[in-house]
């Protein structure tokens, strides 16, 4: 119904569009003056005023209706049943939706009345917002169309839309910002009401799963976060220790060593492997990696657990090599030319140059893209959850399993549909602590490369 | 003497050199090496997966079942026509325990096959007709020589028994390998044999369908305004500083934004590409800004003051002339924005993408899911025929996302300019 509305709708203005051309050039003709803007802009302003207040209108209705009819779907169902508790509103609620779309049957007659009473709110709602957005569509259309004259200047109008339209696109990016923050926050604040902020940070047992009996404080479980943080810093460790020398040494390769057409080949494989999405990398942790360490390890006498921290450690570095290697190329390639020809100039060999001369000059940039990379790695999630436990292990161990804060996150949040549980909100507060941790990381980034950087131009 | 200890010093200096470049370049062979093992590992593990074994058998309708079937095929019993037809290849097959062995060779879809095919060839109702129906995945696997069938019987997962049924029916000539096209025509299904990805692609489609037509207009009118408009103010910097850091926020992070904004305040359909695309819109939305400002900034300034030359506004500058000018890099950068979306598994986890939905999605509200959430899945699954179906799934998805790729290539290649 809202669709077939939009579309005519849409239909509409761009008849209007060419109808604000021809009006104009009528008028043109008649009154023999010239025009201010060309033609197009008053076909613009014509159909632009007949479509944005519809559009504005249908996105609040998208998203408050739902809200509003849950709500008064609620207080049908407590008016007519008034011994329900709160939690059995809501789940007859969810039923009566479901019913509503065809996937649950309706099976009683009280069913049957509360799915009519859900139909009919959700024709009214949407009959309502069509009504109103063609009603206030058309009085901007009427008020458009009475302004369009020969000197009217439809162009800034247009134009102005235009540019507003383009700053509120740019606010997308602090709306998200504050959403996620918002969303971050409450949650975690929410989680501290229950659980104690030193006991979250620096509690060493982390079992969130344990509920022994309902009635028992520790029924809640333990949300101490230390393993997790440790586990997580172990599997980052890894995967530094593998990526940054790989990923380094390549890119210095790449840059000093390697002839264009090497360089044009292999650029481009190191691109590929940045973007190789992570569940495959995940998939051959699990599937090749994992089993192979564990049986060379077997050979040689080590039991690693089938979870190990190394196996996802190696994948997740092996999937930041490129990450490194393409970032510390850029700033390698722009360290200037006159620093390596009056290093050669001096007697000094290739690699002298590189370690004493170009490495120093590179600093910056490359610390900052460990920095990156670090951060990268940190917020890194299917790796982890495909390749590394579940159970928090407080350990230092890489041939032992361990769990990451990402892998709680999910654990913690998939398949519970329970929102104001613990164990919900703590994944928030995990979420929370990990967008902290990579935030100061990106700023600190930042904050090298402004500080230290060498100008040489 | 200092001759000498020049020389050794030189010499010294030269093998450090040497040194160097070999763990420089033995660096970049590793690298290249890792990539190569990790390509090469899933593609030899999905080759099972692309051939599927099928076994005909033959089936003929009694008068019963025609009439039924012209009455309304849903009336026919294909289950135990199937089963009937099959018993009949091996009359001397009678307990009911090996029948129910026989019949585990079939795969538990078969009839679907049976009934497909009188469907199609409703003139061939009274005739004897061999159609073939895929087998279980564990026949698949012993002809494929997966399953050692030298292996002592209890330690495999089919017995001896029913490898004797097999045995006559490869003598009879009714074992057909094919390639298995369900993989793109079935969707997900808890039987590897039937288990396909077309509702993940077409799942990954709507998904990408809703990350485009938000993130393309938002991010590119965002960079617009940012490159182009934009005083230098402090509400332009912070704007700036959030983009960058956005770009920086793990992706699990925008599946919590995702859950508890879009799912429990404004309860949007859970498991739908709507959702989906929508936080996967507000991830690629950084990778779209600085890919389009990036573009803006390499068109020369002398365009625009030859356009103002001529009497044109800023925003006619920059529709008339600065947009279409950089229009190949911002169709790049936003491309390689969205295949990086189409990879992405984490965020959807978060807002239950990744729910076992047998049904194909149809429209963006419907519960669906998109190929990594299905690979992850899949990859979870403890049934050995599905570690050949994730291969093969992570290679199609692979192969998506470099056609993708590609195409960005192409896309700079043919329109980019040097000014």
């Amino acid at each position: 119904m809202l669709t077939i509305y939009l579309i005519i709708l849409l239909g509409l203005s761009f008849v209007s569009y060419f109808y604000g051309k021809r009006l104009i050039r009528r008028r043109v003709y008649e009154q023999k003056i010239s025009q201010h803007s060309r033609d197009s802009y008053h076909g613009l302003y014509l159909s632009l005023y007949l479509i944005i207040p519809s559009i504005i209108l249908t996105l609040i209705w998208l998203a408050s209706s739902p809200n509003i009819i849950d709500s008064l779907l609620k207080s049908k169902i407590k008016n007519s049943l008034p011994d329900l508790s709160l939690g059995e509103i809501n789940i007859l609620k969810s039923k009566v939706i479901s019913a509503y779309d065809g996937i649950l049957p309706v099976d009683s007659e009280q069913m049957e009345i509360f799915v009519g009473f859900y139909n009919s709110a959700n024709i009214i709602s949407t009959n309502f917002i069509i009504i109103i957005s063609a009603l206030v569509s058309v009085s901007f259309f009427l008020f458009a169309l009475n302004r369009i004259r020969v000197r009217f200047n439809a162009r800034s109008k247009v134009e102005n839309i235009l540019k507003f339209s383009m700053i509120l696109a740019s606010c997308v990016a602090i709306i998200t910002t504050i959403g996620i923050v918002l969303s971050l926050i409450i949650e975690t604040i929410e989680f501290f009401k229950i659980i104690k902020i030193t006991d979250f940070l620096f509690g060493l047992q982390w079992s969130p799963q344990i509920a022994l009996r309902e009635d028992q404080v520790a029924g809640e479980g333990l949300f101490g976060a230390i393993p997790i943080f440790i586990g997580t810093i172990l599997i980052t460790l890894i995967a530094m220790f593998i990526a940054v020398p790989i990923g380094l040494l390549s890119a210095i390769y790449l840059s000093e060593y390697s002839k264009p057409k090497i360089r044009a080949i292999a650029k481009p494989m190191l691109e590929v492997l940045a973007g190789i999405p992570t569940v495959v990398y995940g998939f051959f942790a699990a599937l090749t990696v994992a089993p192979f360490l564990r049986n060379s390890g077997a050979s040689v006498g080590l039991s690693l657990s089938s979870e190990s921290a190394l196996a996802a450690g190696l994948v997740m570095g092996i999937m930041i090599i490129p990450l490194i290697s393409s970032l510390s190329d850029d700033v390698i390639n722009a360290v200037p030319q006159s620093l390596r020809e009056g290093s050669a100039a001096l007697g000094s060999t290739q690699s002298e140059t590189v370690k004493l001369v170009i490495l120093p000059a590179a600093l910056p940039g490359i610390v900052s893209a460990i920095l990156l990379a670090l951060s990268r790695a940190i917020g890194e999630t299917m790796i982890v959850v495909m390749a590394a436990g579940v159970a928090a292990n407080l350990t230092f161990n890489p041939f032992e399993s361990v769990t990451a804060v990402t892998v709680q996150i999910v654990v913690l949040l998939i398949g519970d549909q329970e929102f104001d549980s613990a164990k919900t909100l703590a994944a928030f507060a995990l979420g929370f602590t990990l967008f902290i941790i990579t935030l100061l990381l990106n700023v600190l980034s930042i904050y090298i490369v402004r500080k230290y950087r060498e100008q040489y131009d | 003497m200092t001759d000498n200890f020049t020389e050794i010093r030189l010499r010294k200096r030269y093998r450090a050199e040497k040194r160097f470049k070999i763990y420089s370049v033995s660096a970049l062979i590793l690298a290249l090496l890792i990539l190569a093992t990790l390509i090469s590992s899933i593609a030899i593990s999905s080759i099972p997966a692309f051939t599927q074994i099928n076994i005909g058998i033959d089936v003929k309708m009694n008068d019963d079942q025609i009439l039924q079937f012209e009455e309304d095929p849903e009336n026919v019993s294909w289950r135990s026509l199937q089963k009937k037809s099959f018993y009949s290849m091996f009359p001397d097959v009678e307990t009911r325990k090996d029948k129910k062995e026989l019949n585990k060779l079939l795969s538990t879809g078969a009839y679907i096959e049976i009934k497909k095919f009188y469907l199609d060839n409703p003139n061939k109702l009274p005739d004897n007709n061999i159609i073939y129906v895929p087998a279980s995945d564990d026949v698949d696997l012993l002809i494929k020589d997966i399953i050692d069938r030298d292996l002592p019987q209890d330690m495999r997962t089919i017995s001896d028994n029913q490898i004797s049924y097999l045995d006559k029916l490869i003598s009879n000539n009714r074992i057909k390998k094919t390639i298995s096209w369900r993989l793109f025509s079935n969707s997900d299904s808890r039987e590897p044999e039937l288990a396909g990805l077309k509702g993940g692609i077409v799942g990954t489609l709507l998904t990408m369908f809703v990350t485009l037509i938000i993130s393309f207009p938002i991010g590119v009118l965002a960079a617009i305004y940012l490159e182009e408009i934009a005083p230098k103010n402090k509400f332009t910097d912070i704007i700036e500083v959030n983009i960058n850091n956005l770009a920086a926020v793990p992706s699990i992070v925008y599946g919590l934004l995702g859950l508890a904004v879009f799912l429990n305040y404004m309860n949007m359909p859970r498991s739908a590409p709507l959702v989906g695309g929508i936080v996967l819109a507000l991830m690629t939305l950084p990778v779209i800004i600085i890919a389009t400002r990036a573009a803006m900034a390499s068109i020369p300034p002398s365009i625009r003051e030859a356009a103002y030359g001529v009497g044109a506004s800023q925003m006619q500058v920059i529709v008339h002339h600065v947009f279409p000018l950089a229009l190949p890099g911002i169709l790049t950068g936003t491309i390689i924005g969205i295949a990086r979306a189409a990879g992405e598994t984490a965020p959807l986890l978060m807002i239950g993408m990744m729910a076992f939905i047998v049904d194909v999605p149809s429209k963006i509200t419907d519960k669906a899911t998109v190929l990594p959430a299905q690979i992850y899945m899949w990859a979870n699954n403890p049934e050995r025929s599905f570690e050949y179906l994730t291969s093969a799934a992570i290679l199609i998805l692979l192969v998506i996302l470099i056609m993708m790729n590609l195409l960005a290539i192409l896309l700079r290649k043919k329109y980019e300019r040097r000014w």
